[in-house]
């Protein structure tokens, strides 16, 4: 392999290494929270469930995804409101 | 002065806990220390070997525990050195053989004749590894830059904490510099900032380590002929109090350092 194929090879697939790391940023939020990817599936659509209940939101834009810092792990839900005009008109 | 009672654990197998204290233990006794080496890892009888110590057992850990012969009398002195003994582990017996209650009963006898007790867990997280921190002043996990390996330390870590053990220094052990520098390997500091943990040693991987314990002669005994044995020289002497800098594995080269430019510039 050339080196310039290499280089450019390099700018369109992250190295295994950043793979590695990415992977593992998940799997410990996993694991030290206790929570699976099946249960936070669960979270997320009974968090839309009882949000929608009293405000109009967006459903497809809700994500439920950990936030770390160092040994803390955080359930971070971030929820799209409707604005109030898409409210009307429904 | 009573000894401190150190416990190398790491979660996963293989990735070099044995190696670590047999180590640790020689290289502290070089620098004066009086230093115990206990296997904890009963079943699966190790540090013997490492330490070329297989030959002089005649009484383990368990004989102790069972009263069968006085702690004293259990204690291999390694000939090499001054003031370097193994405490072996019961090869026929299994882990439910120590409870934790026995093993701080040990630890608190050696306290008073000695500066350092080094504790080699067990893999895993069981009994094994909880009666090998029940006696710990303080817990030194190892691990290696891979997926598994650092998902267990983890969960060790957290364990250690939960249990007031901590704070836990880290040990990452075969790192492979060309690798790293390749991008194809986790380097020292997103392991760090995966495990939010304090580091105390790094040690690359050595052809030099498979040697040693071929020969049953730890690497530190020839503290300048390779890096790995410098950096079991340095955890050593940081475990002592000194300020000792991180060793550099390796500059990049110039192939390394273009590398690294061209992608700063392509993100």
């Amino acid at each position: 392999m050339g080196i310039f194929e290499r280089l450019l090879g390099r700018r369109e697939k992250a190295s295994s290494g950043e793979v590695a790391k990415k992977r593992l940023r998940l799997v410990l939020a996993h694991d030290r929270s206790n929570i699976s990817p099946a249960l936070l599936d669960t979270l997320k659509d009974e968090i839309i469930t009882v949000i929608s209940r009293h405000v109009a939101i967006d459903p497809e834009g809700v994500e439920v995804t950990f936030f770390q810092s160092a040994r803390e792990t955080r359930l971070v839900a971030d929820i799209p409101l409707l604005p109030r005009r898409t409210q009307r008109k429904k | 002065m009573a000894a401190r009672v150190v416990t190398v654990t790491s979660g996963k197998g293989g990735v070099g806990k044995t190696t670590l204290v047999g180590n640790l233990g020689v290289a502290l006794a070089m620098r004066g220390q009086r230093v115990v080496v206990i296997d904890a890892d009963v079943g699966l009888r190790n540090l013997d070997v490492m330490l070329g110590l297989e030959n002089r057992i005649v009484y383990d850990l368990v004989d102790v525990i069972e009263g069968r012969c006085r702690l004293r009398q259990a204690l291999v002195h390694d000939k090499r050195l001054s003031e370097l003994f193994l405490l072996p582990a019961a090869q026929t017996r299994d882990k439910s053989a120590v409870q934790p209650e026995d093993m701080v009963r040990i630890c608190d006898e050696l306290r008073d004749q000695h500066d350092f007790i080094l504790v080699d867990s067990a893999a895993g997280i069981e009994q094994g590894f909880r009666y090998a921190i029940a006696p710990a002043d303080e817990v030194l996990v190892i691990t290696t830059p891979e997926v598994a390996a650092v998902r267990d330390a983890d969960r060790v870590v957290g364990l250690i904490e939960a249990d007031e053990k901590g704070p836990v220094r880290l040990v990452i052990n075969r790192i492979k510099p060309d690798m790293v520098r390749r991008g194809e390997m986790l380097d020292i500091a997103d392991v760090l900032e995966l495990l939010a943990v304090d580091l105390i040693g790094i040690v690359p991987e050595d052809t030099a380590i498979l040697v040693a314990a071929n020969q049953g002669r730890p690497l530190a005994f020839s503290a300048d002929s390779s890096l790995a044995g410098r950096a079991f020289h340095n955890i050593a002497r940081r475990l002592m109090g000194e300020d000792v800098p991180f060793l550099t594995l390796r500059e990049p080269g110039m192939w390394g350092r273009l590398f690294r430019l061209v992608r700063s510039e392509g993100n």
